[in-house]
C-alpha cells in the first residue's frame, strides 16, 4: 500500500506553532511517516530541538513512523557537528541531505533526502551499495525518469518517495535572501524568517507572483500538486508520496490524498478540494510532466 | 607553495586555443549536449573537435578536463557513460563530475583519468570533501564559492584531495548542483539539461516609454528605464518586489562578477592548487585578456615578485566586481 | 538604395556610405562566399538557426543587412529598411559596435544584451550567430578588410579608432 509521508517543515515555525501542528498530525492526519529536524538553517534548529523528544513520542505513540533529516547545506561547524551527531544515532531512522551526512553515516542504513541529487539509476546503486534504504527523487524530475528511477531502486529493495503536495525547492544558497530582504545579514538576521509561515512572496515588477523566499532557501510560488498522477505514480513504482508542510490545513490535505489513494473519493473532487484548501496559491505540477515547473498540466488519460 | 594552476574556460575550438596560447595550465570544456553544465546553442565541441583540440593543448603542455558535470536523470545515463568513454579515448587529463552514479562509472571503467569534482557536486565541508575523495579517488575539489579564505586553509587541512577555486567571471549565488529556478520557468534543468536562462526563451519587450522589460519564458525578470543598462534576464540576479521591498530589489544579488585578484597571493598561501576562470559562454577576447593577466600575476608570485594586481583588477573596470564571501562572510 | 533621410554625421559614415554605393552586393556575395569557404565548422554552430532570416541593423548606415546563413543558399545582402524581409531575429546597433561584435576584437558579451545593442526575435538565433562568429580563428573585419587591399585596412583603423573613442564597455552576464 502507498504510504503517505509528510516532510520537514521547511519553514521557521516558533515552537509552539510546531507543537500545536505535530499534536494534530499524531491525532489526526492520516500520514504513514513523518520527517522531523531543521533542513534549511542551522541557527533555528535551537528554538525547537528541545521539543524534539517529546515530539517523536507523541509521534510513534500515535502510530507514526518518525525519520530524523539532515541539513541540506553543511559548511560551518555547528553544521558539521549536528550533521555528525544525527548520523550518529541508531533510531530513529535517519534521511541524509548532505554528503557530509553520508560521510558520517557509513555503511549504516539510512534514507536519501531531495537534496541529495539520486537522479538516476547508477547513483541509486552505488547509494543502495553503500547501505541506503530508501531515495526520495529531486522534485523536478519528469515521469520518464522517475519511473526508470523507482524500477531500478525498487528491484533494489529500495522504498521510493516523490513529492506529491506542497512548494518545491527550487535553490539553497549560502546566502539568507530572508535577511537580505530586511538589510540585514546572515549573522545577524534576528530570526525574521519566522514572520513569513509559508514563505516570504517575491513578484516580479509587474506584479505576478513568481516565487517564494525561506531564508537560504528559494522555492516555488505554486504548490506542487501531484493528487491527479497518484494512480500513475503508483504503478510507476513510487512507494511513498511526501506532503510538505505548508501554512494551510495539512489534515485535511493528507485525508485528500488517503481518500483517492484508497479509492474512495472521485479525483475531480479531491483536486477541486485541495484548490480550496490552497487558498490563493496555485497547484502546479509542470515538472512531472517534463514542462516548466509552475505550470499546471490538465490531466491525462489515467493509466 | 601551491602548484597555482590556472583552470581557463574555452567554449570553442578557437577560444581553447586561445586560451593555450594565453598561458593557460589547463583548459576545461564540453560536449555539445546535456553532459555539462554549459550545453549553451553554438557552444562546446564536436568529438573531432575534441580531438584536435587535445593534441593542440597537449603539444604546449597544457591539459584539458573534460566537463561531465550535470545529473543524467534515470534512463539517459548512456550519454553520460559514452561521453566519457570518448573523452578517455580522445586521451583527456582530468574528468569533472558531479553525479555520483557519473563518478563511479568513471572510477571503475577509466580509472587511469583524474577524476575532478566539480562545483556543481557542492562539496562545502572535509566530511562531504572526503566522501567524494574516499569513494571514487577524486584528485581535485573544485571549491563553492560561498566560503571564506579562512574556510579554505582548514578544508585545505582537512582534505586528501587538491583544491581548486573560483578567482574571476560569473558570480553564482544559488549553490551549485541544486537549483532548478530554470526549470521551474522554463522546463528545462541546470541539472539534468546543463541549462541556465535558456537564450530561447529570453525576449527583451521595449515598452514605448522607452524602458524595457528582460522576460524569460514571459516573466519579466527585470526592467530597466530608458538610461539604464539592460542585463541578461538570470533569474538569480533579477530585481523583484517583496512585502518591504515594493520598489523592486535584487532579491539574491547585483549582476556583479567575482574578481579575486586582490586575493590571489592570499588564496595562493592558504594552500589552492588551482585557479579557475569562469565563461565557457565568453568572447576569446575575454579569455584571451583575463587569461594573459592572470598569467603574469600568477608568474610573479610564484617568482617572489610583487604582482601587478591593478592589470587585474582593471579587467573589470567600470564594472561592478565582488570578492564576494571569499573576503568576509558578511556577504552571506 | 540610399535613403535621404538626414542624419547627423558620425566618423566613417561617409566612408561606408560612398562603400555602399560602390556596388555593394558583389562585395557582400564575396564576403560571405569567402567566408562560407574558409569556416564550414560555422554552419554547424548555427544549427536550426541556418535557416533563419537575421537583420543586422546598423542604425547609422542608410541600409540593413539581410543575412540568411544558409550553407546551401547563403544570403548576405543589403537592403533598404523599408524593403527589409520578415526577420527571425534583428540586432540593431552603430555599425562600429556590430563590426567589433563579429570581430572578436573586443568581448562581445558585454554589448550583447545592453542597450547599446537591441535584441529581438529570436534570441537562441543570436546568441548561435554570436558563437558561431566567436569559433572563427581570424578577425572578418580584417579578412574583409584585407580583400580591399591597404584602402580597406585603412578605413577599418579609422573605425576602430572612432569606436574607442566613442565607447564604454560595460560587462553583463
Amino acid at each position: 500500500m502507498t504510504k503517505l509521508t509528510l516532510g520537514p517543515v521547511a519553514y521557521h515555525w516558533s515552537a509552539e506553532m510546531r507543537r500545536d501542528f505535530y499534536a494534530r498530525i499524531a491525532d489526526e492526519a492520516p500520514v504513514d511517516e513523518v520527517y522531523l529536524g531543521e533542513v534549511i538553517c542551522s541557527k533555528r534548529a535551537p528554538f525547537h530541538e528541545p521539543d524534539l523528544p517529546a515530539t517523536i513520542e507523541r509521534l510513534q505513540r500515535a502510530g507514526k513512523l518518525v525519520i530524523l533529516s539532515t541539513l541540506a547545506e553543511v559548511m560551518l561547524k555547528r553544521e558539521r557537528k549536528a550533521t555528525e551527531d544525527l548520523a550518529a544515532m541508531e533510531v530513529p531512522e535517519i534521511e541524509i541531505n548532505n554528503a557530509a551526512g553520508l560521510f558520517a553515516r557509513g555503511k549504516r542504513p539510512h534514507r536519501i533526502g531531495p537534496f541529495m541529487n539520486a537522479y538516476n539509476e547508477a547513483t541509486i546503486a552505488w547509494m543502495a551499495r553503500q547501505g541506503a534504504t530508501h531515495i526520495c527523487l529531486p522534485s523536478e524530475m519528469p515521469a520518464p525518469a522517475i519511473a526508470a528511477a523507482a524500477q531500478a531502486a525498487r528491484h533494489l529493495g529500495l522504498g521510493v518517495e516523490v513529492q506529491a503536495f506542497g512548494r518545491a525547492s527550487l535553490a539553497v544558497s549560502a546566502r539568507c535572501y530572508h535577511a537580505r530582504a530586511h538589510g540585514r545579514t546572515k549573522d545577524n538576521c534576528q530570526f525574521v524568517c519566522e514572520e513569513d509561515a509559508d514563505g516570504m512572496p517575491l513578484r516580479t515588477r509587474d506584479d505576478q507572483p513568481i516565487l517564494r523566499v525561506n531564508g537560504i532557501q528559494t522555492q516555488s510560488e505554486s504548490y506542487i500538486d501531484l493528487l491527479p498522477e497518484t494512480t500513475r505514480l503508483v504503478s510507476e513504482g513510487v512507494t511513498h508520496l511526501r506532503l510538505m508542510p505548508q501554512a494551510v490545513d495539512m489534515v485535511a490535505v493528507a485525508q485528500l490524498f488517503r481518500d483517492v489513494l484508497d479509492g474512495k473519493m472521485p479525483m475531480a473532487e479531491a483536486d477541486s478540494q485541495l484548490a480550496e484548501l490552497s487558498g490563493d496559491t496555485g497547484l502546479s505540477n509542470g515538472f512531472y510532466h517534463g514542462a516548466a515547473g509552475y505550470r499546471r498540466i490538465a490531466m491525462a488519460a489515467p493509466v | 607553495m601551491s602548484l597555482a594552476e590556472l583552470i581557463c574556460p574555452a567554449g570553442t575550438p578557437a577560444a581553447l586555443r586561445t586560451a593555450v596560447d594565453a598561458g593557460a595550465d589547463a583548459v576545461y570544456c564540453g560536449f555539445q549536449d546535456a553532459t555539462n553544465a554549459r550545453n549553451f546553442p553554438g557552444l562546446n565541441f564536436t568529438p573531432d573537435e575534441l580531438a584536435a583540440s587535445v593534441s593542440y593543448a597537449h603539444a604546449k603542455r597544457t591539459k584539458v578536463l573534460l566537463a561531465l558535470n550535470t545529473y543524467p536523470p534515470a534512463g539517459k545515463v548512456d550519454l553520460w557513460r559514452q561521453a566519457a568513454d570518448t573523452g578517455a579515448r580522445l586521451g583527456v587529463d582530468a574528468f569533472i563530475v558531479a553525479d555520483m552514479g557519473v563518478a563511479d562509472y568513471i572510477a571503475r571503467t577509466h580509472p587511469q583519468v583524474r577524476l575532478h569534482l566539480s562545483v556543481q557536486a557542492a562539496a562545502s565541508s572535509p566530511e562531504a570533501i572526503r566522501y567524494y575523495c574516499e569513494s571514487f579517488g577524486v584528485k581535485r575539489v573544485v571549491l563553492p564559492r560561498i566560503l571564506t579564505i579562512p574556510e579554505i586553509r582548514q578544508i585545505r587541512g582537512e582534505i586528501p584531495c587538491e583544491i581548486e577555486t573560483f578567482i574571476f567571471g560569473n558570480h553564482g549565488l544559488m549553490v551549485e548542483g541544486r537549483c532548478s529556478l530554470t526549470n521551474y520557468l522554463t522546463g528545462q534543468s541546470t541539472n539534468m539539461d546543463g541549462v541556465c536562462s535558456p537564450a530561447s526563451d529570453v525576449e527583451y519587450a521595449r515598452h514605448a516609454d522607452g524602458s524595457m522589460a528582460s522576460q524569460l519564458a514571459g516573466f519579466t525578470i527585470d526592467q530597466f528605464g530608458p538610461d539604464e543598462k539592460a542585463g541578461y534576464p538570470t533569474i538569480c540576479k533579477g530585481r523583484y518586489t517583496a512585502p518591504n521591498r515594493p520598489q523592486g530589489y535584487y532579491a539574491f544579488e547585483e549582476p556583479v562578477s567575482l574578481n579575486l585578484s586582490r586575493l590571489l597571493p592570499e588564496l595562493i598561501e592558504a594552500g589552492v592548487h588551482a585557479f579557475k576562470i569562469e565563461g565557457r559562454q565568453r568572447s576569446k577576447s575575454y579569455v584571451r585578456g583575463v587569461v594573459r593577466a592572470f598569467r603574469a600575476a600568477v608568474d610573479d608570485i610564484k617568482a617572489g615578485r610583487e604582482a601587478n594586481i591593478a592589470d587585474l583588477v582593471a579587467l573589470t573596470e567600470g564594472q561592478k566586481q565582488t570578492q564576494g564571501a571569499f573576503e568576509t562572510k558578511k556577504w552571506r | 538604395m540610399i535613403s535621404e533621410t538626414p542624419r547627423p554625421s558620425r566618423p566613417g559614415e561617409g566612408a561606408v556610405a560612398r562603400l555602399s554605393c560602390l556596388a555593394l552586393q558583389p562585395i557582400l556575395s564575396r564576403i560571405v562566399r569567402r567566408i562560407a569557404k574558409k569556416h564550414s565548422s560555422l554552419f554547424a554552430r548555427l544549427g536550426p538557426h541556418q535557416t533563419t532570416d537575421f537583420l543586422i541593423d546598423p542604425v547609422e548606415l542608410p541600409f540593413a543587412l539581410h543575412l540568411r546563413p544558409d550553407p546551401q543558399a547563403l544570403v548576405f545582402r543589403a537592403v533598404p529598411r523599408h524593403a527589409a524581409p520578415q526577420a527571425g531575429a534583428v540586432i540593431r546597433g552603430r555599425f562600429l559596435l556590430l563590426l567589433e561584435l563579429v570581430d572578436a576584437e573586443e568581448d562581445g558579451d558585454a554589448a550583447f544584451f545592453s542597450r547599446d545593442l537591441e535584441v529581438s526575435g529570436d534570441t537562441e538565433a543570436v546568441v548561435r550567430l554570436r558563437n558561431a562568429l566567436d569559433d572563427m580563428e581570424d578577425s572578418l573585419a580584417e579578412e574583409t578588410a584585407g580583400m580591399f587591399g591597404p584602402p580597406g585596412r585603412a578605413i577599418l583603423a579609422r573605425f576602430r579608432r572612432a569606436y574607442l573613442n566613442t565607447s564604454t564597455e560595460e560587462e553583463n552576464p
